[in-house]
C-alpha cells in the first residue's frame, strides 16, 4: 500500500508545468487533489516516476463568468462547487451534484479537471457536464485546444488528452429560466462508486432534450431527443442504446442503468 | 530511502515543523512514523475508510491519499491538535455518552469529521448527519451511538445558540 518512488514538483505557473510535462526522458504524470491518483499511487496502479502538481498555479483555481458560459478552472475543488462561491449559471446543478461526489474529506480536495483527466465513467463530473453540454479546454506546450465533453471522454480511464497535456479550464453554458435537469446514481453506499447513473437535462430555448447513461463500463452514452421522455424509458429502449456495452448483456445492469435514468427523468417531469 | 526527498516546512497542531520527506510519502505515514502522532489511524490507506481523517487548513483530508509533499506550508492538524477545540471537547464527551466508539480505531476520523458536520451543518437531521458522516467507516457501534453524539451535540449547541 505504499506508492513507488517517485519525485514531484510543484511549479507556480501553467508554463513551467507544461515544461515538465513535456519531457520524454521520464514517465510523468499531472496531479491535483490526488484523491482518485493517490489511491491509484498507493495500489501501485500508476507507477511515474514524476509527479507535477498542479495545484499551487493561481489561474487553474478560478471561477469567472464569461458571456453565457462559466469558466471553471482545473484545479477549483467540489467543495468549492457545492459551497457555491460562483455565478451558477446551472440551476443548481453544479452545486447540487458536487454535494454527492464521494464524501466532503474528499471533495475538499479533489478537482474538477483531475476527475474529467481521470475519466472513471462512474464519475459525477464526467457524466453531469456531458448532458450540460460543457467544453473541455486542453493546455499543451502547444497551445490551447477546446473540445466538447462527447469527444473528450473516448472510454474507460480514456480521454483525448495526448502525452504532455492537461485540463485546464471547463466551459459550462449557461441553462435558460425555462431549463429543467434531473440527476440520478444508484450506489451501494452513499458516496460509493455509482454502478448506473442518470443525467437529464431539458432546455427548451437551447432545443435540448438530452438523457445520459453514465458508468456504463464506457463512455457516457448520449440519447438527445424525446424518445426517452414520458413512458418511453423501457428496458427494451436502453438495450438498443447500450447496444456494444457490456450494461446491454447483463439483466441486472440493464435494469440498474434503466432506473437510474428513469429517476432522473421524472425530476424533470415532476 | 528515497533518492527524491523535498524539504517542506508546515504548521502541524500550531507547531512550525521542517522536514525532509520523500515523495511518495503519505501525509498519516509522515505524521505517524516521523512526528510520532499515531492518534492518525491508517485503516484502508486507499481514501475508503476515513480513519486517517485530519484537517488541512482547517478543512477534513484523507491523509493516506494526500501526500505530505503537497502540504508545504500548509497547516494541518490532527485529533492531538483537537485538545483544546471547544467542538471537540462536546463530541468526544457525547462519544462516550451514547456509545459512539467500541474499540477506538475509527474514532479520530470520526472526530475530525463530526467536528465538521457540527460546525457547518447546525441544521442537519439525522439522515443528513448519515449520509454527511457516511465516508468513515466503523465496524462496532453500528453507528446509532455515533448519530446520536452527533445530534446531542448539534442540539445542545442549537439551544445555548438560541
Amino acid at each position: 500500500m505504499k506508492a513507488v518512488d517517485f519525485d514531484y514538483a510543484q511549479p507556480a505557473t501553467l508554463d513551467a508545468a507544461l515544461e515538465l510535462l513535456a519531457r520524454e526522458d521520464v514517465m510523468v504524470r499531472p496531479v491535483a487533489g490526488s484523491q482518485s491518483l493517490g489511491p491509484m499511487l498507493n495500489l501501485r496502479l500508476a507507477q511515474p516516476e514524476l509527479l507535477v502538481d498542479i495545484t499551487r498555479i493561481a489561474e487553474l483555481r478560478t471561477i469567472r463568468q464569461e458571456g453565457d458560459r462559466l469558466v471553471i478552472g482545473a484545479c477549483v475543488t467540489h467543495a468549492r462547487l457545492e459551497d457555491g462561491d460562483y455565478p451558477d449559471v446551472t440551476r443548481g446543478v453544479l452545486p447540487s451534484v458536487a454535494a454527492v461526489i464521494a464524501y466532503r474529506a474528499v471533495r475538499n480536495r479533489g478537482t474538477i479537471g483531475g476527475s474529467l483527466a481521470h475519466a472513471d465513467p462512474a464519475a459525477d463530473w464526467v457524466n453531469v457536464l456531458t448532458a450540460l453540454g460543457a467544453d473541455v479546454v486542453i493546455a499543451g506546450t502547444g497551445g490551447r485546444r477546446s473540445v466538447p465533453m462527447t469527444d473528450f471522454i473516448l472510454g474507460v480511464f480514456e480521454t483525448a488528452l495526448q502525452p504532455g497535456e492537461i485540463v485546464a479550464e471547463i466551459h459550462v453554458p449557461a441553462l435558460s429560466d425555462r431549463a429543467r435537469w434531473g440527476y440520478y446514481k444508484v450506489c451501494r453506499k452513499t458516496g460509493e462508486f455509482s454502478h448506473a447513473t442518470g443525467a437529464v437535462l431539458i432546455d427548451p430555448a437551447r432545443g435540448v432534450q438530452r438523457c445520459v447513461a453514465g458508468a456504463t463500463s464506457g463512455k457516457p452514452v448520449v440519447i438527445d431527443g424525446p424518445a426517452l421522455f414520458a413512458d418511453g424509458c423501457t428496458e427494451a429502449a436502453m438495450a438498443a442504446h447500450l447496444a456494444g456495452s457490456p450494461a446491454a448483456d447483463d439483466p441486472i445492469a440493464l435494469r440498474t442503468h434503466t432506473v437510474a435514468l428513469k429517476r432522473a427523468i421524472a425530476q424533470v417531469m415532476s | 530511502m528515497s533518492t527524491h526527498a523535498k524539504t517542506i516546512s508546515l504548521t502541524i497542531n500550531g507547531t512550525r515543523v521542517e522536514a525532509s520527506v520523500p515523495p511518495r510519502q503519505h501525509l498519516g505515514d509522515f505524521l505517524r512514523e516521523r512526528e510520532l502522532l499515531t492518534g492518525t489511524h491508517l485503516g484502508c490507506e486507499h481514501g475508503v475508510c476515513g480513519a486517517c481523517t485530519i484537517l488541512i487548513d482547517g478543512e477534513p483530508a484523507r491523509s493516506c491519499i494526500t501526500f505530505a509533499v503537497a502540504c508545504d506550508g500548509r497547516s494541518v492538524t490532527t485529533v492531538e491538535g483537537l485538545d483544546d477545540d471547544p467542538v471537540a471537547a462536546e463530541l468526544r464527551e457525547a462519544f462516550s455518552a451514547e456509545h459512539g466508539l467500541q474499540c477506538g480505531f475509527c474514532t479520530p476520523g470520526m472526530l475530525v469529521a463530526a467536528r465538521d458536520v457540527v460546525l457547518r451543518r447546525p441544521d442537519a437531521d439525522n439522515p443528513a448527519i448519515r449520509t454527511a458522516m457516511s465516508g468513515n467507516l466503523c465496524r462496532c457501534t453500528g453507528y446509532v451511538g455515533i448519530v446520536n453524539a452527533i445530534r446531542r451535540v448539534i442540539d445542545a449547541r442549537n439551544t445555548n445558540a438560541g
